[in-house]
């Protein structure tokens, strides 16, 4: 294989250690407005008055808007839209946008937000999912008794039954911190309004220009024909951005106001409470394993505190549940989910969306269990695998499944028989091994919007200039989407990269795409650049055979010539075009593809989600020392075996499995926001601790290619699935050290010199009361 | 606030700008010269995004007050290619993929241009130590340790 399998820097990766790339906030749009956003002070209110009269009045104020200049409320998933783009009648969390400006300059936007004039009446505020579901709370929402954003029931097979049948039984409750995206780049949008036509262009951050367009259209109450977004270089997502967020939508309508273009840059501070991360969140979990180490039975609570909207949280609650399977046979499994709204930032979809701190519980109690058995760890999810083509009792399919060798090359790897047990080095610190497994889906099966589309289109178009443009809506936020969709159509075509060049992200140009979100875009996207080659090419070889007066069949296609087979009859590339482009001038190709029916789904409500063509699998060993006078916990090394089908991209592939792995090790060892009555303390890079080179480990990938059928050239998803092993394994290998099970995430020096005094008062305790019966 | 003439040497170019006395080194760069390769990450200080060399020592442009840069030599990640052809360092980010969303990307290659400038065969180290200060979000740094030590590599 020429190009797919080699190991390929980023097409537009030069741009970037240039300096050259544009991300939005680099954009050159001369003397464009700047817009700014007022935000409550109240946690939870009543907005009786917004007062704008003085604002309106200062010299350079162009714009100033509120919730009414707005024509409907939104949201991600389309049966939850309950949040306005800026507040109306009511604020529901700290920081949540009430009005906005839009003047000349930078502190002319500032003197103006504070000449508005806000009269918020409070209301009870509810910081925690127990206060937002006690008796007699306030509903946040209409329709939303108990403040239960959604509550999920899921019942597969016989639970009791299962758990009768085991010969062990453990049921352990784990709390999460919330955490956030932490993207480098700040939150920004450019919205251009041309008053005389009626048409916006935006630019912005987005994972999800698609979904973005369709809001834009609903909330401005816009015919979308009249809108062009446009995503350019994204410094990161992580799923912050693959919801319409409402910085962007406030811009766009600040433009329409002023009749101009209007720039807006959120502050640090501003991107937290924006926020979309991934809950905090309580879960009861209670498995039953046989002493073989085969799980019988599985019954789990999970309780989401989802913050003031609604979001992606009922998928996110359903994920949680979903993907307690299709990673081992687990027997039965009994689901309870609840997402609760709070008066905090709305939660949303963060890598690995739902499934992480689930994923967490089960894994720690796994290893608990093994060890009451007995049993080794990897003996025990060796007890347990699926034999594919795997139907799971959610009505999940697997059809590739490269656990074992993941388990097998992290265990050998990371000399886990050998080396456990006898890490300790006489520096004063504990050692220990942990490992875990994990799974994540290659895009939902079942897109948001059940609209009958294909789930993606690709365009190819080749002209009189021998170059071949891929047009796409996919969005590259550095995973190399762009990159990939190159090298899958070299392949195809046999032509030099260099041949191929991408155009992205513009609705003016490129064909919609749902997004990138759910780790959809290397199996989705592309299939359809695939199939949008092989028409490409069949083009080809027919305008060829025709010119060289030969059927289709006696071509032989080697990209840069092709030839009639047994003799020297031959064409270049540019003989072929030049034939080609005579029958129907310039080409366009569409190559779609669409998940097969099979992998969408059972029919149970709430099914689609987890629901997908190809679940990548990983198994991680971390290394840990532990200096119990201080409580830190030292990531020594990872090694961690990922199942990504085929890599298409080894190096890309490699980088994003770093980079989940390093992310879960952030929200398992550091990082947490933290509120006061609702009041973000957190806000910015030093205090919200993302781990920095200093404490970041050296992480061993070897990439498992278990070849799914369905995926292009095998491929499915490598930028999730290892990010959901590394907290269990982090927690594992620190009860292997220290003998202590943490219970609650992230592992910071405070939570484990807690436990571990905790500890030695019991041990004292005990011996007091030993001592105490043997004097007796 | 009134604006002054600040004379400043940057990219080996000589420039005038009208700067406010309060105006920031990172806002005049993007802002006034156009040089937008330097990033604002952050509320001040602290990711390291916005980093650029004054006298070949590494500093953050959004906690540097223009004004104290008159008469020093300041270098952004637009000065390292030249004539077309990019550095070791950016050769080596992009080779090895020390860049994925490339946000933190030029803020990381001049930190490690200021440390290869003292040490130009660091240890793992000195690498670690002298990139403390900038975050990365997308590559858990193990990249990013490559891609130094192949530039550093090549220069041996």
């Amino acid at each position: 294989m020429a190009a797919v399998g080699q190991r390929t820097p980023l097409v537009d990766g030069i741009e970037k250690v240039t300096g050259r790339a544009r991300y939005t906030a680099d954009l050159p749009f001369g003397q464009a407005l700047v817009g700014r956003i007022l935000r409550s002070p109240v946690a939870h209110g009543v907005i009786r008055d917004i007062d704008t009269a003085a604002a309106r009045a200062l010299p350079g104020v162009r714009a100033v808007i509120t919730g009414q200049d707005f024509a409907a409320p939104y949201g991600v998933i389309p049966i939850a839209q309950n949040e306005w783009p800026l507040a109306r009648d009511k604020v529901r969390y700290r920081g949540e946008p009430v009005a906005a400006v839009a003047a000349v300059d930078e502190a002319t936007a500032e003197a103006a937000l504070r000449a508005i004039v806000l009269d918020i009446e409070p209301l009870p505020a509810y910081f925690s999912a127990a206060e937002a579901r006690a008796e007699g709370a306030l509903p946040l929402h209409d329709k939303k008794a108990g403040n239960i954003e959604r509550q999920v029931e899921q019942d597969f097979g016989d639970v009791d039954g299962g758990l009768a049948a085991a010969d062990l039984v453990l049921e352990r409750r784990t709390s999460y911190a919330e955490v956030a995206h932490g993207q480098i780049e700040l939150n920004a949008a450019v919205a251009a309004y041309e008053p005389e036509n009626d048409r916006l262009t935006t630019h912005s951050v987005t994972q999800v220009p698609y979904y973005l367009h369709l809001t834009l259209a609903q909330v401005l109450g816009m015919d979308s024909s009249r809108i062009r977004v446009i995503k350019p270089f994204v410094g990161g997502g992580f799923g912050h951005r693959v919801e319409p967020l409402n910085f962007e939508m406030v811009t766009a309508a600040l433009a329409r106001a002023a009749g101009g273009t209007v720039r807006m840059q959120l502050t640090r501070e501003e991107g937290f409470l924006t926020h979309r991360g991934r809950p905090a969140t309580d879960i009861r979990l209670k498995i039953g394993m046989r002493r073989s180490g085969e799980i019988t039975a599985v019954d789990c609570e999970i309780v989401q505190r989802g913050g003031a909207y609604g979001g992606y949280g009922l998928v996110t609650i359903l994920y949680a549940g979903a993907l307690l399977h299709a990673l081992y046979r687990v027997g039965a499994v009994r689901y309870r989910g609840f997402r609760v709204y709070t008066n905090l930032p709305p939660c949303g979809a963060m890598r690995g969306h739902g499934a992480v701190d689930a994923r967490h519980a089960f894994e720690s109690l796994l290893d608990e269990m093994a060890g009451q058995l007995g049993l080794d760890a990897f003996a025990v999810r060796r007890a347990n695998l699926i034999a594919p083509p795997y139907r799971t009792l959610n009505d999940l399919q697997v059809n590739s499944y490269g656990i074992p060798t993941c388990l097998a090359w992290v265990e050998r790897a990371s000399g886990w028989k050998e080396r456990r047990g006898k890490l300790s080095r006489n520096d004063g610190l504990k050692r220990g091994l942990g490992m875990a497994c994990s799974h994540y889906v290659s895009g939902s099966a079942k897109p948001v919007h059940w609209s009958g589309e294909p789930h993606a289109v690709i365009n190819l178009k080749l002209d009189f200039d021998g170059s071949i443009t891929i047009l796409t809506g996919a969005s590259d936020i550095g995973q190399g989407s762009s990159t990939l969709l190159t090298q899958v159509v070299a392949e195809v075509l046999m032509l030099p990269m260099a041949r191929i060049r991408v155009i992205a992200t513009d609705s003016a140009l490129t064909p919609k795409d749902n997004g990138s979100y759910s780790s959809r875009v290397s199996f989705m996207v592309g299939n359809a650049a695939l199939r949008a080659a092989e028409e490409l090419k069949r083009l080809l070889v027919v305008a060829a055979a025709k010119a060289l007066q030969v059927t289709p069949d006696e071509i032989e296609w080697a990209g840069e010539c092709c030839a009639v087979v047994g003799t020297d009859k031959s064409l270049d590339f540019a003989q072929v075009v030049e034939a080609a482009l005579a029958h129907s001038g310039t080409i366009t190709v569409k190559g779609v593809w669409s998940t097969p029916p099979e992998t969408q789904g059972g029919k149970f409500r709430g099914a689609a989600v987890g629901s997908t063509a190809g679940f990548s699998y990983a198994a991680q060993v971390v290394e840990v020392s532990v200096d119990e006078d201080t409580g830190v916990v030292k990531v020594e090394q990872v090694w961690v075996a990922h199942d990504c089908g085929f890599a298409i991209n080894p190096l890309a592939v490699e980088g994003q499995v770093q980079g989940a792995v390093w992310m879960g090790m952030g929200q398992a060892l550091s990082e947490e926001t933290q509120y006061h009555e609702g009041l973000a303390l957190r806000p910015n890079m030093l205090d919200y601790r993302i781990p920095t080179i200093v404490e970041s480990p050296p992480i061993d990938v070897h990439l498992v290619e278990s070849h799914d059928p369905l995926g292009p050239f095998g491929a499915k998803e490598a930028s999730e699935g290892a990010l959901h092993g590394f907290p269990p394994a982090l927690t594992n290998a620190i009860c292997d050290a220290i003998g202590i099970r943490l219970a609650e995430l992230p592992a910071t020096p405070d939570r484990v010199l807690e436990a571990l005094h905790v500890r030695q008062r019991e041990q004292r305790l005990r011996a007091h009361r030993a001592a105490v019966a043997a004097a007796k | 606030m009134s604006k002054r003439l600040l004379s400043l040497t940057v990219n080996d170019r000589a420039q005038q700008c009208a700067v406010a006395d309060n105006a920031l080194l990172l806002d005049v760069l993007r802002d006034d010269l156009g040089l937008t390769g330097t990033k604002q990450g952050c509320d001040g200080g602290e990711c390291g995004a916005c980093t650029v060399l004054v006298d070949d020592q590494p500093q953050l442009a959004c906690i540097t007050l223009a004004a104290t840069c008159s008469g020093r030599r300041i270098e952004t990640i637009e000065h390292l290619a030249v004539n077309g052809r990019m550095s070791r360092l950016q050769q080596a980010f992009h080779e090895k993929l020390g860049t994925q969303c490339g946000f933190c990307t030029p803020g990381m290659i001049m930190a490690a241009e200021a440390l290869l400038r003292r040490h130009p065969d660091p240890s793992e180290t000195q690498i670690r130590e002298a990139l403390a200060g900038n975050l990365c979000r997308c590559t858990g740094y193990v990249k990013i340790i490559e891609s130094v030590r192949a530039a550093a590599g090549g220069a041996r």
